[in-house]
């Protein structure tokens, strides 16, 4: 479990099935921003277990820690991501 | 793409679409007068108008605004606006702010708070808007002829779970003495999306 304002980081996962963590976050480096629940976990539902269910968290990154120097130093990216996608940062 | 290309898909698309009904008719689920009745009565009740609502009553009503960014299906029921066939959706708000602007994008596919906006844009569907949005937000924004100061913060929401998001746009300078109905008349489609300001 994680909480508002835990340092997290995506998994590097690329799983050849159904997935909800968009390629362009997997591996990256953001924050909790909200604990959402527990909601249908789309990647075991789209394998036919249609009961599954998984804690979800807005996580906020930094738009410089997904696209690099260029990006808008302002900017960031919120999306809806499940516990098993997400690892406890130091 | 040629246009021949997408007529095929979306004839392709059309027949999946008739197979799946008639096996759902020959096994007594449903037929396809009830289909689109359901559709006919879904669509009757989400539309702009429903965002709208929400919007120019959390512009004259800070409690309810307060209240909108801590549980959006439960103030748009304040508002006379039922989520609960959209369970378990969750409708998330997020406001705009000086020096702070959200913008709404669905990555992965085309999620859309569509009972408060209706059906989406064509654009908002389009691999360009799903693409450049989280990579480059602000130029997307001026192309929607919307220029943003640039020490303003933009946050862009990715729509990957079950949440829709809404933005509350700021309420317009000079709209101190706007009935509650007229403000409902100044909220724009494109301001909940983000990709305007109001």
């Amino acid at each position: 479990m994680f909480s508002v304002g835990d340092r997290v980081r995506t998994r590097l996962r690329n799983p050849a099935g159904h997935t909800r963590l968009p390629r362009y976050l997997v591996g990256r480096d953001g924050r909790i921003e909200a604990v959402l629940g527990t909601l249908p976990f789309s990647d075991r539902r789209a394998a036919g277990d249609r009961s599954a269910k998984e804690t979800a968290y807005t996580v906020r990154f930094a738009a410089a820690d997904v696209w690099g120097a260029d990006a808008d130093p302002r900017g960031s990216i919120c999306a809806d991501l499940f516990e098993s996608y997400l690892e406890a940062r130091e | 793409m040629s246009h021949s290309h997408v007529h095929e898909e979306s004839a392709g698309a059309s027949n999946r679409v008739k197979a799946l009904v008639a096996a759902f008719e020959a096994a007594n689920v449903f037929t396809e007068r009830d289909l689109d009745a359901a559709i006919e009565t879904f669509l009757e009740h989400a539309q702009p108008a429903n965002g709208a609502r929400i919007v120019a009553r959390a512009w004259i009503d800070p409690e309810f605004r307060a209240r909108l960014l801590a549980d959006g299906n439960a103030a748009a029921a304040e508002v006379g606006i039922d989520l609960k066939h959209w369970a378990p959706v969750k409708l998330r708000v997020v406001a705009n702010e000086p020096g702070r602007h959200n913008l709404i994008v669905c990555t992965l596919c085309s999620c859309y708070p569509l009972a408060v906006l209706g059906p989406s844009p064509t654009w908002y569907k389009s691999d360009a808007y799903r693409s450049r949005a989280v990579r480059d937000p602000r130029g997307i924004l001026r192309e929607f002829g919307t220029v943003l100061p640039d020490d303003t913060e933009i946050t862009v929401w990715d729509s990957t779970a079950e949440v829709r998001y809404l933005v509350l746009p700021q309420r317009p300078a000079g709209t101190e003495n706007a009935t509650e109905e007229e403000l409902r008349t100044l909220v724009t489609r494109n301001g909940m999306i983000g990709t305007a300001v109001v």
